[in-house]
């Protein structure tokens, strides 16, 4: 990295292994994260390989039953809590948040870097498991398989992933109170980036779900450890009183992982559109109802759990409403682009992507909401196929969006727009060519956690295994273009997009504390109507004269 | 950088309305947590109420009102110690902030001596322990105190920490800033008021079923 | 199926053809939906590309009545398939009056059907055709859930209380029964066959009932759903004694001493494993007791004793 150091910049402000693991500069902590975080993504990455490999055939051939559920359940665990639920927000919203508002950092630095060590020691803790010899629960931990039969570090990995949820909480402390604190004069909440909106909508649902996470977990271990019946009907308990305190927590989690990636998408949309955000208000206030509604609907996680048809119909219908908001923001972005002037870098691809791979698992959704179907796909590959959309169609891509958007303002540095290009492209054919099948696989019965299935399955299953092939290289190809940029790429000047937003007012990439002078903001977001049809765009042959 | 702890401040009156807010923000998280598990116990009262309210006759209702009286007390040594700060009388409310936390470590210790009693009573129904309960409906009785049980440690594990982090700042208050002091006070008052309420809930729906 | 790639699954139920319906217009509202804002997408992607000659004039950033309109129309459209699903669902709680009444007890990792006869089926459900059949299921351990997907139907088996499904088969054939909760190690092997039989074959089938044959099969599928395969089989990691040719024959133990394994050395050795164990073997076996009840107690030992009687027909454990 000192290689690529630039004088004056964040990342020339001390070198050596202090300066980074007891810095309290936003934007190393996002460092931090960022190579956590992907060292992460590609483990849980590789598990999904192997489970895909053995897939390919009927019969359960490449590793035995219980190695497979080991599998499956470290797959969840380690994407759902130690990659999707930190990742925008750990690594582009600690570091752009401060940068997006004109402050010179979060609220709380020192809390910031607190967060990270709380996430690699709790994630630590539950990664022990994984060697001792794994955890076998699925990452739901139902009960009372995962408090009375499971084997396997139950414990263990419940307790790391509940020290981590005290990571997500200060990260959401420190936003709120930055965001209600730390604007720029003249920064006026309808005035923020969408980024923001989302990412504060993010950190309200983290900081009050949560907690619930943390008593589900709580209770299983008090079970398991101390022999409490909390769950256990042997001892007056209730296995489904577990169900609900999970996905109280579980369903409000889902939005604390794709409202940052709309966010991003709201930032790169306009950009490469040259267009304001169609409907600005409309999408931030949808954020925030997403974040609200998002509680509401726990329960169709449930319908064919035991609970009441009564209970099944509410949340349903809940269900429902929570996925207006969401197709709200999916028109607005579709129209952003309209009379705009388009261009298909890298980012815009992403984006671009993102909007038809959210819509088509979004759209699925409707379908689990709708109840006479839910009874049919519950738990079976169709729910996989939604979520995969959502959260690696969505998520992932938004994530790689806005890696590639800020990718110079980062690290001062342009990565090769044939790469990025090559390998968007990648992904989205290796994912459709992953979930798609998984939809029919579904709705043919094939239900889901299974290691062995009948062979009538195996068409369906043999695209879907190819696909995740496909989808690994297209994952991988970033390492290599991203991880060359830092040492051979051109250097980019501070605006390199001519976006708007005060994250680009400043160098790339920035000097320690953000600005030299404090913003004063006095237009809306994205005025890109106001700056004119110029189109501007920083080329690597043109580093001179640039910036 | 003008004599705030974090560089992001303009000045100290913003630091520590900001450091109220976050206090106020982790407390919303925090009645999540215990909220969610007052839940849980309500919903089982409503279910076996008659088993809750034999099964609550065991718990010592003079122990339980001391603690309530020490705890409250514990506020007011708090409210207390805000007070002397806002005044600048720093000696006073470290003396205050003290007191605080005895009264604390006074409650960790009745309720000690109150789970020793149930432990040995057979009343606990923890680590395979022998339950010995004898009156009507053991199963419902036994899930009572396992709530009991549950919901009293995570209150006492809070208190614990707030007694710690009151240890911490009586440490530091010789070479802090009067402006750090005053935030600290402030913000870790919140805190234990918090943990106050909760045990004001927590008291009554444990105790005083149906007495 | 079309070229042999599945795609339709079967509609076997009564309710199956409801609940296509509905999931076939919820298809159709998708596919659309989805084709026009892709197509919306892509053509501004193209005409609005930099550099192209669109007339840009007259540009909206936002649109009030736009937003109201479709808010209240996705609105609607969602309440009507809300509405749609949920009169089909709670249709779930109202058997019909003179329903044929199943037991079903899902145990790691094996169901258990009763008929009202008293007939037992380990994995296998045969019920009469248009007859409504209601399954009152239960769990022993953990929670499972009896899915039928030619049925359209699931329902979780919770221990602690009981569930109930009702369903009324339409086509005769034998469809595939999953356990779709996971459940631990062998929830994938979990699983079997409903068989739908003419009402004269169904009478006919529960008085063929027989013991002797029947047992001994049965034993055999609770040797590999109760998991004893995992020791006692040939490709096991753990080291356990063989039961080829065990009935009858004598068994070393470690304290000296020779027994012959009759019927009251096995039933020990599966209720109470650590009482005799056998030279040269770890003590590691658990036990079966309040795992399993008599009938399969049973059924188990016929097993065994049939691993005697054919010592080279494929009866390995």
């Amino acid at each position: 990295m000192t290689n690529a150091a630039m004088p004056g910049t964040y990342l020339e402000e001390g070198s050596g292994p202090r300066a980074w693991l007891l810095t309290t500069d936003h934007k190393r902590v996002a460092w931090l994260y960022l190579i956590s975080l992907t060292a992460f993504f590609f483990l849980g990455g590789a598990m999904a390989v192997l489970m895909r490999i053995e897939l390919a055939t009927p019969a359960g051939d490449l590793v035995s039953d219980d190695v497979y559920n080991r599998l499956f359940s470290l797959h969840g665990i380690i994407m759902v809590w130690f990659f999707l639920v930190p990742s925008i927000p750990a690594t582009l919203g600690n570091f752009l948040l401060p940068l997006m508002i004109g402050a010179r950092d979060l609220a709380f630095p020192r809390l910031n870097l607190v967060s990270w060590y709380v996430f690699i020691f709790g994630s630590l803790f539950a990664l022990f498991a994984v060697v001792a010899g794994g955890v076998d629960t699925g990452w739901t931990f139902y009960t009372p398989l995962s408090t009375l039969y499971a084997n396997g570090w139950v414990s263990t990995a419940a307790f790391g992933v509940f020290i981590v949820g005290f990571s997500t909480i200060m990260t959401g402390i420190n936003f709120i109170v930055t965001v209600h604190m730390l604007r720029a004069p003249g920064l006026t909440w309808f005035r923020l980036p969408i980024f923001v909106w989302t990412l504060y909508a993010t950190s309200l649902v983290m900081v009050l779900a949560t907690p619930v996470l943390a008593a589900s977990l709580i209770l299983i271990v008090l079970e398991r450890v101390f022999g409490i019946g909390i769950f256990n009907p042997d001892l007056g308990g209730d296995p489904l009183l577990f169900q609900h305190l999970f996905w109280f927590y579980s369903h409000p989690a889902v939005y604390i992982m794709i409202l940052p990636g709309m966010g991003v998408v709201s930032e790169v949309l306009p950009c490469f559109s040259r267009r304001p955000l169609f409907g600005y208000k409309a999408v931030a206030m949808s954020s925030m109802a997403i974040a609200v509604f998002g509680f509401l609907v726990w329960g169709h996680h449930m319908f064919v759990s035991g609970q009441s048809a009564y209970a099944g119909v509410v949340f349903s219908f809940l269900s429902f409403c929570v996925a207006i908001p969401s197709a709200i923001k999916v028109f607005n972005w579709s129209l952003t682009l309209r009379k705009g002037e388009i261009s298909f870098e890298t980012p815009m691809l992403y984006a671009l992507f993102f909007l038809a791979l959210f819509t088509f698992g979004g759209l699925a959704g409707l379908f689990l909401a709708s109840l006479a179907v839910d009874v049919h796909v519950h738990d079976t590959y169709f729910v996989i196929a939604h979520f995969h959309y959502i959260m690696v169609g969505g998520m992932v891509t938004a994530y790689m969006a806005g890696l590639h958007f800020w990718w110079p303002k980062l690290t001062g540095r342009m990565y090769s727009e044939t790469s990025g290009r090559i390998a968007a492209t990648v992904t989205f054919i290796g994912f459709n060519l992953t979930f798609f099948p998984q939809y029919v696989l579904g709705f043919d019965g094939m239900p889901r956690r299974y290691h062995t299935y009948p062979p009538e399955f195996q068409f369906w299953n043999v695209l879907s295994s190819a696909g995740a092939v496909v989808l690994a290289i297209g994952y991988l190809m970033p390492l290599f273009y991203l991880g060359w940029s830092l040492f051979r790429g051109a250097r980019a000047p501070g605006n390199p997009w001519n976006a708007t937003g005060l994250e680009w007012q400043t160098s790339s990439p920035p000097p320690p504390h953000n600005f030299e002078t404090m913003p004063v903001v006095t237009r809306p977001a994205y005025d890109y109507d106001m700056k004119g049809l110029e189109h501007e765009r920083f080329s690597p042959h043109q580093e001179e004269a640039a910036g | 950088m003008s004599g705030t702890e974090s560089v992001a401040f303009d000045t100290p009156q913003r630091e520590r309305r900001a450091d109220t807010f976050a206090m106020w923000v982790f407390i919303g998280s925090e009645a999540m947590l215990f909220g969610a598990i007052f839940l849980v116990f309500l919903v089982a009262h409503i279910d076996f109420g008659p088993a809750f309210a034999a099964a609550s006759k065991h718990l010592s209702l003079p122990l339980g009102t001391f603690n309530t009286a020490v705890l409250i007390t514990s506020s007011f040594t708090m409210a207390l110690a805000h007070m002397l700060a806002v005044h600048r009388r720093w000696r006073a409310a470290a003396w205050a902030l003290a007191a605080t936390s005895a009264l604390g470590i006074c409650f960790l210790i009745v309720k000690g001596i109150e789970y020793t009693k149930e432990i040995s009573d057979g009343l606990a129904p923890l680590l395979g322990l022998p339950f010995r309960y004898t009156g009507p409906d053991p199963v419902h009785a036994e899930f009572f105190f396992g709530l009991y049980f549950t919901m009293t440690s995570l209150h006492a594990l809070h208190l614990i920490g707030g007694i710690i982090v009151i240890a911490g700042m009586i440490a530091l208050w010789p070479t802090s800033t009067p402006a750090n002091r005053l935030r600290r006070v402030v913000a870790l008052g919140l805190y234990w008021h918090f943990v106050d309420i909760v045990w004001v809930f927590m008291f009554p729906v444990l105790y005083l079923i149906n007495r | 199926m079309s070229f042999g790639i599945p795609f339709f699954p079967q509609e076997a139920s009564s309710e199956a053809g409801h609940v296509d319906a509905l999931f076939y217009t919820l298809l159709a509202f998708s596919v659309t939906l989805g084709l026009a804002l892709t197509g919306l997408v892509v053509g501004y992607a193209v005409k609005y590309r930099v550099g192209s000659p669109a007339d840009r004039t007259g540009k909206r950033s936002r649109s009030l009545p736009l937003e109201m309109s479709w808010t209240v129309v996705s609105l609607v459209i969602a309440f009507v398939f809300f509405g749609w699903g949920a009169t089909l669902f709670v249709r779930r709680d109202h058997p019909p009056a003179d329903a044929l009444e199943i037991t079903g007890l899902g145990k790691q990792w094996m169901w258990e059907f009763r008929q009202p006869g008293g007939q037992r089926e380990i994995n296998e459900l045969h019920v009469p055709v248009g007859k409504a059949v209601v399954v009152s299921l239960a769990s022993q351990d953990v929670i499972h859930s009896f899915y039928v997907p030619a049925f359209r139907v699931k329902q979780d088996a919770v221990p602690g209380r009981t569930t109930r499904i009702w369903f009324i088969a339409t086509e005769p054939g034998r469809y595939h029964l999953f356990c779709a909760q996971y459940c631990g190690t062998q929830h994938s092997e979990m699983g079997g066959w409903v068989t739908v039989m003419a009402p004269e074959q169904y009478a006919a089938w529960l008085n063929s009932q027989s013991e002797g044959e029947t047992l001994a099969a049965s034993g055999e599928k609770l040797f590999g759903a109760l998991g004893c395969s995992g020791c006692h089989g040939a490709s096991s990691k753990v080291r356990a004694p063989s039961l080829e040719g065990i009935f009858g024959r004598p068994v070393a133990l470690d304290n000296q001493q020779t027994v012959i394994a009759d019927e009251r050395y096995l039933r020990d050795s599966i209720l109470k494993p650590k009482k005799e164990i056998a030279a040269g073997y770890e003590p590691v076996m658990p036990s079966f007791d309040g795992l399993i009840d008599e009938g399969e107690l049973q059924m188990l030992l016929a097993y065994l004793k049939s691993l005697s009687r054919l010592p080279k027909a494929g009866a390995k454990p």
